[in-house]
């Protein structure tokens, strides 16, 4: 484990207004990981909305900002991988720096940051539920964390969500039908094409109720909500919950 | 502001039954896929090959074209070339008139769905019958492809059986897929003895060899082909790949990806003529030289029209082919759309929720989720005032003063948001779900005043979760 790594805490915005207690769970669960957590109020947002909308002038302004914000930063930890994602495979593309620019390479989420940056799965966390994974399609096959349901035969590479899950203490792992298929909130998708965007979400809610899950988490949290706000409409299934709040759940110091 | 696609899918499976139906049938395609790679050991090498050789028959077509054809002309075949869609039906229907043949026989063929070829031989007079049986489906029912590789997977058996007893006389209630298709076989082994030609697409094209490859489960194109004496297939430029030799890889791939299947149960290398008969091979452009100069999107010239990328994405399944207002569907179908698709295909870019399960899938590796993004920079947001809106949503976030704004205004609107039922910004997503609750206050709000109690910034108390 590397002791005493400095930390910048990147929240994303929807996060920050939306979910504190994600963000809380987080910092508390770097901390315990033995990382000194900083957090710069003055961080807006990393431009995701805009990269997917095709704004690339507002997104290269947006990502130029986010860079400067966190130029300081030895590391950047996030509870959202669609957003590291966008940081680590989509600002080259918006010329605000190269592909694989040191400051972004150095963005992480959580998840992959506790095992492949520190090494840390144990973290003595308590969570007496079964829990299914909602993948974060961002996650899975932008950032390579775990490996795609459409991958050839190669050998497996555990996700990091997987490998801190199994960790946490009295906690069940149910694995739905279909386990790395889209909720359908993909963004501006959700208000664009709303119809859809029900469609596929009501469709994943269904596979976990299915499959007997208590929670569905994942390391999206927007993914998260989407899917939550669901379940309230539609009076049935899991509740969404994430990675950072199970690791953070019941903890011994 | 909810899409034109939106309101197509809800009119194309407007029930949760048929929604269901249609995304278990597509699904399947996906598993019976998944299970054939599985056994594949060097699926994933298989897909870095083939992406190769395509980006190599792309940088190299022009050279690739010219062998093409002189070879064909060496092996007694008929070549010409069809700019566009016009071209190609005036070649085609002036070729039919002048050897007096009026029976036309036709093997599936994307490309010709995209240029109105059956429109345009049926306006002149000439009868065609296509020989694939989901495309006679459709074309008995008068609609376009939903799929592919399974045109009429969009109809159930009973529409099917009830559709056939309307045109072909079959038993009314006859609804068995194994006798619909054996009466609907006895019809077109007729129609294919009476034919006066057979038209064609190809999967492939060798340039060393100037023979096209044309891959069915059905046999249908081997009787198009042989039974009748002039054979006309319409090859998109894009399908030359160098050599034979670089076949094998394509066949491995293009079967399992679109069915499961490890090889297709037909796959016919055809190099000229056969003795007595005519062979002509149309090259058509149609739009594709024009793409291969956009170095964002001349990717998607390498598709081989397996269909993966249809059965794995979500948004088809649940969108149904004909959703997309377009000849080619799904990823592949908006990633062509604003070149090819007119007005409704200049969205369809937007029609995504960009997860990326085409690229995974895709066996010639090409960027679908990534070109879509492209599509939509290079086509930004369709109406003015969603741009503007967008623009000046960036100007807002970009600075934690302007920020801090938002966020006041956010929360004093928020709990109206629910309530109030329409003409409010958050109507589209409460169509399908419920606002997330806000928080009291934000991790920020929380963070500073925290900061400022005696005992630091960082002590959280993580709460059990209630269930």
């Amino acid at each position: 484990m590397t002791a005493g790594l400095d930390v910048a805490l990147f929240v994303p915005c929807y996060v920050d207004q939306l979910a504190p207690e994600v963000a809380w769970a987080t910092l508390c669960v770097l901390e315990r990981a033995g990382c000194r957590v900083h957090y710069d109020p003055a961080q807006t947002c990393c431009g995701q909305p805009w990269v997917n909308l095709g704004a690339r002038d507002a997104a290269r302004r947006m990502a130029k900002k986010h860079l400067d914000r966190f130029a300081e930063a030895e590391v950047v930890v996030s509870p959202s991988a669609s957003c590291v994602a966008t940081v680590r495979h989509r600002y080259g593309g918006l010329d605000v720096c190269g592909a694989g620019d040191e400051r972004t390479e150095r963005t992480y989420e959580l998840g992959e940051f506790l095992v492949g940056r520190l090494g840390t799965t144990k973290l003595g966390a308590r969570f007496p539920y079964r829990v299914a994974v909602l993948q974060s399609c961002h996650g899975l096959r932008e950032l390579g964390l775990g490996t795609p349901s459409e991958r050839g035969p190669a050998p497996e590479r555990p996700s990091p969500v997987d490998r801190l899950l199994d960790e946490v203490e009295d906690l069940t792992r149910i694995d739905a039908a279909r386990p790395d298929e889209c909720c359908g909130f993909g963004g501006a998708f959700s208000v664009t094409h709303p119809t859809l965007s029900g469609r596929m979400g009501r469709a994943r809610l269904r596979a976990f109720h299915e499959a007997g899950a208590d929670y569905v988490t994942g390391t999206d949290v927007s993914c998260l909500l989407h899917l939550d706000g669901i379940r309230r409409r539609e009076g049935f299934g899991p509740r969404a919950i994430h990675l950072a709040e199970i690791l953070a759940n019941g903890a011994r110091p | 502001m909810t899409a034109s696609f939106d309101r197509r899918a809800l009119a194309t499976l407007p029930s949760r039954g048929e929604l269901a139906q249609h995304d278990a049938a597509v699904w399947d395609l996906r598993r019976r896929r998944d299970a054939a790679v599985a056994e594949v050991p060097d699926w994933e090498a298989l897909r870095d090959q083939a992406a190769a050789v395509k980006a190599f028959a792309l940088d190299h077509l022009d050279e690739l074209l010219l062998r093409f054809e002189e070879r064909a002309r060496a092996a007694g075949a008929h070549v010409h070339w069809a700019s566009d869609a016009t071209a190609l039906c005036r070649i085609v229907s002036e070729l039919f008139a002048a050897r007096g043949a009026r029976r036309i026989v036709k093997s599936k063929s994307m490309l010709t769905e995209e240029c109105g070829l059956n429109r345009h031989l049926e306006a002149r007079g000439f009868e065609v019958v296509d020989t694939d049986l989901g495309e006679r489906i459709v074309q008995l029912a008068g609609e376009p492809p939903s799929h592919l590789i399974v045109p009429a997977i969009h109809k159930t058996r009973r529409e099917i059986g009830t559709l056939f007893h309307r045109t072909m006389g079959t038993p009314e209630g006859e609804d068995d897929p194994e006798r619909l298709t054996r009466l609907a076989r006895a019809d077109l082994r007729r129609r294919f003895l009476a034919a006066d030609a057979g038209v064609t697409g190809a999967n492939f094209a060798i340039a060393d060899t100037g023979g096209i490859v044309i891959v069915t489960n059905e046999g249908n194109a081997d009787l198009g082909t042989s039974l009748p004496p002039v054979h006309v297939a319409c090859v998109g430029i894009e399908k030359l790949i160098p050599s034979l030799s670089d076949l094998p890889v394509f066949l491995r791939l293009l079967a399992r990806s679109a069915t499961g299947q490890p090889l297709s149960a037909y796959t016919s290398v055809i190099t000229g003529p056969r003795p007595g008969g005519e062979l002509h091979l149309v090259l058509v452009d149609n739009g594709r030289s024009a793409l291969l100069a956009d170095a964002a999107q001349r990717g998607s010239l390498a598709c081989i029209r397996c269909g993966a990328c249809l059965n794995t994405c979500p948004v088809y399944r649940r969108a149904g082919g004909h959703a997309y207002g377009t000849v080619i569907p799904g990823p592949i179908g908006s990633v062509l759309g604003p070149s090819v698709g007119g007005a409704d295909g200049a969205e369809l870019p937007f029609a995504s929720s960009l997860c990326g399960s085409c690229s995974a899938v895709c066996p010639v590796k090409i960027d679908l989720h990534g070109q879509l993004l492209a599509w939509r920079s290079a086509r930004p947001t369709p109406s003015r005032w969603q741009r503007l809106l967008v623009a000046n949503a960036a100007w807002l976030m970009r600075s934690p003063t302007r920020v801090a704004l938002v966020r006041r205004a956010a929360r004093l609107v928020w709990p109206l948001l629910s309530r109030v039922e329409r003409r409010n910004p958050a109507a589209p997503w409460l169509e399908e779900r419920e606002l997330p609750p806000l928080p009291r206050e934000s991790f920020r709000a929380q963070w500073k005043r925290r900061r400022l109690a005696p005992g630091g910034a960082s002590q959280p108390t993580a709460r059990a979760p209630r269930v």
